[in-house]
């Protein structure tokens, strides 16, 4: 893995990001976090969406809320002090965005100096990017050692990643690994939603997760206890997955994933595809 | 034509137009009008560096340059001049300026590795060696190849040929200033759009047969694709 290494040492500052918006890219993070730390790491995770605060909420510390990141980047708050610790993990932190202010409010520099800031202290370092490929997803970009791309299997959400990942490359932050989330089986199986393997031949992108859609998520994002805290769903089953694969363990993928089954490839077989 | 009023060539920053440093300022932007009026599709979108020489252009003028061209869909990203009037004027109008010999630079790292712009240019020839994803256009005088594919939102605009050694997904143009001759060649053709000079076709829909390499031409007044074996 070629963006596995950091040259300052500490924390590894993990970027999701989508471009469009609405694919589950704050969910995402939330849940990453939660699980990064429920296997025993040190985790910060950014809500760098100033303006639109959402991480917050899907972690359930919207209550707790004093200073957030503009205060830390206009010098009213010390970091420490805009660091909220989760009520189940004592080694997971949320730093909230502002909600009065908007993006301009933070440069990608400001980012550079929290993440560095926090290197030393954590293992992980997640930002949860804003939808859209203006100042919000340059600010998120900027500190990164890697970027998750999430992406839902239908056409626009994918020509949106896909115009990302160009800007990644263009920023020489990788290509970037491929979460697919919110996967219908049953429609793939149809032939009415795109496969696993239609993504990964548009993209070309390693995919480092794909979650299957699952009711439990949106309620588990309603009362504030992620997914990931319930072995019992699919989806939170899998955002583990994902978590144990960016520490770098070879997880099998869960057979669920909606990849087409051998008839199917036969089929493409003889049509030559 | 004594002395060429403009001369169009791509360049790292965008399509670089040079003017004319003698003649009067009214037949040049004419002739830029005309020139752009008359090859529309291969200026489409394109970001333009004007090269003034040494003339001293006013305010007023570079305005109504910078006009001319916005109300074409062109942009106007780089103002090139040896004359201490013609910068101060782009500075007046919040353009970026340089002289000759010390290309315009943005400090800021960001910036530069995401341009506003996302376009690639080249004089005679461009290959671009990796995956062309959307929202990326390459516009070259010459021809064009591209290592990698060129995904569906991906443009690829060539005066010359057209070469993906890849699939092709996404629009490209060949020939764009009008040369019937220039062909598109695929290792897996399936553009959403392919232009050949001023002819246009699409894909067309549903199941394909198996995937050869193939190149599309104009013949008898029409674009074919056919398999190369």
């Amino acid at each position: 893995m070629e963006s596995e290494g950091n040259s300052q040492g500490g924390a590894r500052v993990i970027t999701v990001s989508s471009g469009k918006g609405g694919v589950g890219k704050t969910t995402a993070t939330a849940n990453l976090g939660i699980s990064l730390a429920s296997l025993g790491n040190r985790v910060a995770v950014i809500d760098a969406d100033i303006g639109l605060r959402n991480l917050d909420i899907i972690m359930g510390l919207e209550n707790r809320i004093v200073y957030d990141l503009v205060d830390v980047v206009e010098g009213r708050s010390k970091l420490r002090q805009a660091m909220i610790k989760h009520k189940k993990f004592d080694d997971l932190f949320l730093i909230p965005a502002a909600q009065t202010r908007d993006k301009m409010a933070v440069s990608p520099e400001d980012m550079t100096r929290v993440t560095e800031e926090l290197r030393e202290d954590f293992d992980y370092i997640l930002i949860d990017s804003p939808a859209g490929i203006e100042r919000g997803f340059r600010n998120a970009l900027e500190p990164a050692d890697e970027v998750l791309i999430v992406t839902n299997p239908e056409v626009s959400a994918v020509r949106d990643a896909d115009r990302i990942v160009g800007l990644i490359e263009a920023a020489e932050k990788g290509p970037g690994r491929l979460i697919i989330n919110r996967l219908k089986t049953d429609l793939v199986r149809k032939g009415e939603m795109l496969s696993s393997d239609d993504v990964y031949d548009i993209l070309g992108l390693a995919i480092i997760g794909i979650i299957p859609e699952d009711e439990a998520v949106l309620s588990a994002s309603n009362s504030g206890i992620p997914v990931a805290l319930n072995m019992n769903s699919q989806a939170g089953m899998a955002f583990s997955h994902v978590a144990r694969r960016i520490m770098g363990e070879d997880v099998p993928f869960m057979n669920l994933d909606g990849n087409p089954g051998i008839f199917r490839r036969l089929m493409r077989l003889f049509d030559g595809r | 034509m004594p002395e060429e009023l403009i001369a169009i060539k791509g360049s790292n920053d965008g399509l670089l137009i040079s003017l004319s440093t003698t003649e009067k300022w009214q037949s040049v932007t004419d002739e830029l009008a005309r020139r752009i009026d008359d090859k529309r599709a291969f200026f489409t979108g394109a970001a333009i560096v004007v090269e003034l020489g040494a003339r001293p252009v006013p305010k007023y003028e570079l305005s109504s340059l910078k006009a001319l061209l916005e109300r074409r869909g062109l942009s106007l990203s780089l103002v090139r001049s040896d004359s201490d009037t013609t910068r101060q004027s782009a500075r007046a109008l919040e353009l970026k300026s340089s002289s000759n010999g010390s290309p315009a630079r943005s400090t800021r790292r960001y910036a530069e590795a995401m341009p506003a712009n996302p376009e690639e240019a080249g004089g005679r020839g461009v290959i671009f060696r990796r995956t062309l994803r959307s929202g990326r256009t390459i516009h070259s005088e010459g021809h064009v190849v591209v290592f990698g594919d060129v995904n569906p939102g991906a443009k690829v605009i060539a005066a010359g040929d057209v070469i993906v050694w890849g699939k092709l997904r996404g629009t490209v143009h060949a020939g764009a200033l009008g040369d019937e001759t220039a062909v598109v060649c695929a290792l897996d053709m399936n553009p959403g759009q392919l232009r050949i000079a001023s002819y246009i076709v699409t894909s067309p829909p549903g199941k394909r047969g198996k995937i050869l390499p193939e190149i599309a031409s104009i013949r008898d007044n029409q674009i074919v694709v056919e398999a190369r074996d």
